[in-house]
């Protein structure tokens, strides 16, 4: 089975990833991690204006058989949450580098995102 | 310990299935999605690979004494062709297993004269269903009471001879009656006969684990894969079966109950219908005992009214947050699109419709306790 997995964006160890437009660096899972979760039910997240650390916890996505921490792949605060993952989490699923995006985080030091693993090198972390 | 193969997990695994340990076996616990696999057997029909249960096979002329005086259920009502679910329990009343338990016709009869009600004129034969990864215990316990007991009978573990399918849902009874000659839409529930199904005798009984009508299937390993074959329909993983009976109030042996970790008896347990005491059994009179005092705590289901999902081991809690019982079983109930659960609460708690907290990580999640099954079943 083959994931897709964007070039453009950054990805931690932990299947989060990262797309960073201006300053502002927009998060969600992978296709690989929702296809290993399976159906996602129920997602928690932080709330707007929360201070966030790199690689730190700032929420959970569960599935019906799984439940998994989600880690900010950059520092900085949180300018809007996908509310629309609370009535709707299946856009996880259905479109994890879309639609099913988590949260946008204006980051205190954008040159964090070049510590996180490149597509190609994520890549290799699944295959 | 290298896990245990169904007959089939290369066919599964060609299907695409992802696979989980599960009771020492390595087994299918998804094929698309728990959701779609769900919906399957809900709606129309959906077939599962337990192929992970124990069979233990009983048979000779203290056959029937023997399962009467370990089974908590009374097995001298079963005639050939009826089965029963019951606990197993130990001296204090503990259930150690649940299963069902199935009277075959008579030894010496060929599954083609037995296709009919079959005679009892032979010996009594049974076939039983400990659950997955227990059949090893289970068989030493029967052979060592046997032994105690001088009861003249056969007891074989025939898990490895034996897969095990089952068909669910509202059209489980018309697609398997499309692949076989023997009628099975007569068979009333917990009633088996044996069908041949291209051309393989399968003991096929109308039980279930998900609420809904269908068959389990018991067949020769060996034939597994043409009977898998023959019964096309929605292959459905161990996720989809855990939501399902969930769903349906059903035990998960070792989650809802647990002799090392978890204690209970059936009647705590909610599975009191399973204790016959007017017959002689291992436990039967602590569980008399029970029956007279009254539980002081019991299995009940919940739901949660608050955003999140009741997960094993949770705290269920007052709505003062005192903690007084704690999550077996809970999920994301995919038909009600609601978080329920099962755990065991003081009696007083028990009512459907008391007001309880789950604690979600850290977090108190208003819960309210429902009627079992949630849901309509069979």
């Amino acid at each position: 089975m083959s994931f897709d997995v964007p070039d453009e964006r950054r990805y931690l160890e932990s299947h989060e990833w990262a797309l960073e437009t201006d300053g502002v660096v927009r998060v969600g899972i992978s296709d690989f991690a929702q296809d290993e979760l399976g159906d996602v039910v129920f997602v928690e997240l932080p709330d707007e204006g929360d201070d966030l650390e790199q690689e730190t916890e700032f929420g959970v996505v569960e599935s019906i058989k799984a439940v998994s921490d989600l880690y900010a792949p950059v520092g900085g605060e949180v300018v809007a949450i996908n509310d629309d993952l609370f009535d709707a989490p299946e856009l996880v699923n259905e479109d994890p580098f879309g639609e099913g995006w988590m949260l946008e985080i204006e980051a205190d030091d954008p040159d964090e995102l070049e510590a996180l693993l490149t597509a190609e090198e994520y890549e290799d972390q699944i295959a | 310990m290298p896990l245990q193969t169904p007959p089939l997990r290369g066919i599964h695994d060609e299907r695409g299935a992802k696979f989980t340990e599960f009771g020492g076996w390595d087994m299918p616990v998804e094929f698309d999605s728990i959701q779609t696999e769900h919906a399957a057997v809900r709606e129309d029909v959906g077939i599962f690979d337990v192929s992970h249960m124990g069979q233990i096979h009983v048979t000779g002329p203290d056959a029937t004494e023997l399962m009467q005086r370990l089974t908590s259920n009374d097995v001298s009502r079963l005639e050939v062709g009826d089965s029963q679910y019951a606990a197993i329990t130990d001296d204090d009343g503990i259930v150690i297993d649940d299963t069902v338990v199935y009277r075959l016709p008579d030894e010496g009869e060929t599954p083609q004269e037995s296709h009919g009600d079959g005679d009892a004129d032979g010996e009594p034969t049974y076939l039983f269903v400990p659950n997955a990864g227990t059949d090893e215990a289970t068989h030493e316990r029967w052979l060592s009471y046997r032994n105690e007991w001088d009861l003249e009978a056969t007891v074989d573990n025939r898990t490895d001879e034996y897969a095990m399918f089952a068909v669910q849902g509202p059209n489980a009874v018309d697609l398997v009656a499309s692949v076989t000659a023997d009628p099975v839409d007569d068979l009333e529930r917990f009633e088996a006969r044996y069908a041949t199904i291209d051309g393989v005798d399968c003991w096929t009984a109308r039980t279930g684990y998900t609420g809904e009508d269908g068959f389990e299937l018991i067949v020769p390993w060996a034939d597994a894969a043409e009977i898998w074959t023959a019964l096309d329909c929605q292959p459905c993983g161990l996720g989809a079966r855990d939501t399902l009976r969930i769903e349906a109030g059903l035990l998960l042996a070792g989650q809802d109950f647990d002799p090392e970790d978890n204690p209970r008896t059936p009647y705590e347990a909610g599975i009191g219908f399973t204790v016959a005491l007017e017959t002689e059994f291992v436990g039967r009179d602590a569980l008399a005992a029970v029956d007279a005092a009254g539980v002081d705590e019991r299995l009940v289901g919940f739901q949660l009214i608050d955003r999140g999902v009741p997960r094993h081991g949770y705290d269920i809690t007052t709505t003062e947050s005192r903690v007084i019982g704690t999550v077996t079983s809970g999920t994301m109930s995919p038909t009600l699109e609601k978080p329920i659960g099962l755990g065991y609460v003081p009696v007083e708690y028990a009512e459907p419709g008391t007001t309880l907290q789950v604690v979600v990580r850290g977090q108190s999640k208003k819960a309210r306790v429902e009627t079992t099954p949630f849901i309509d079943t069979v």
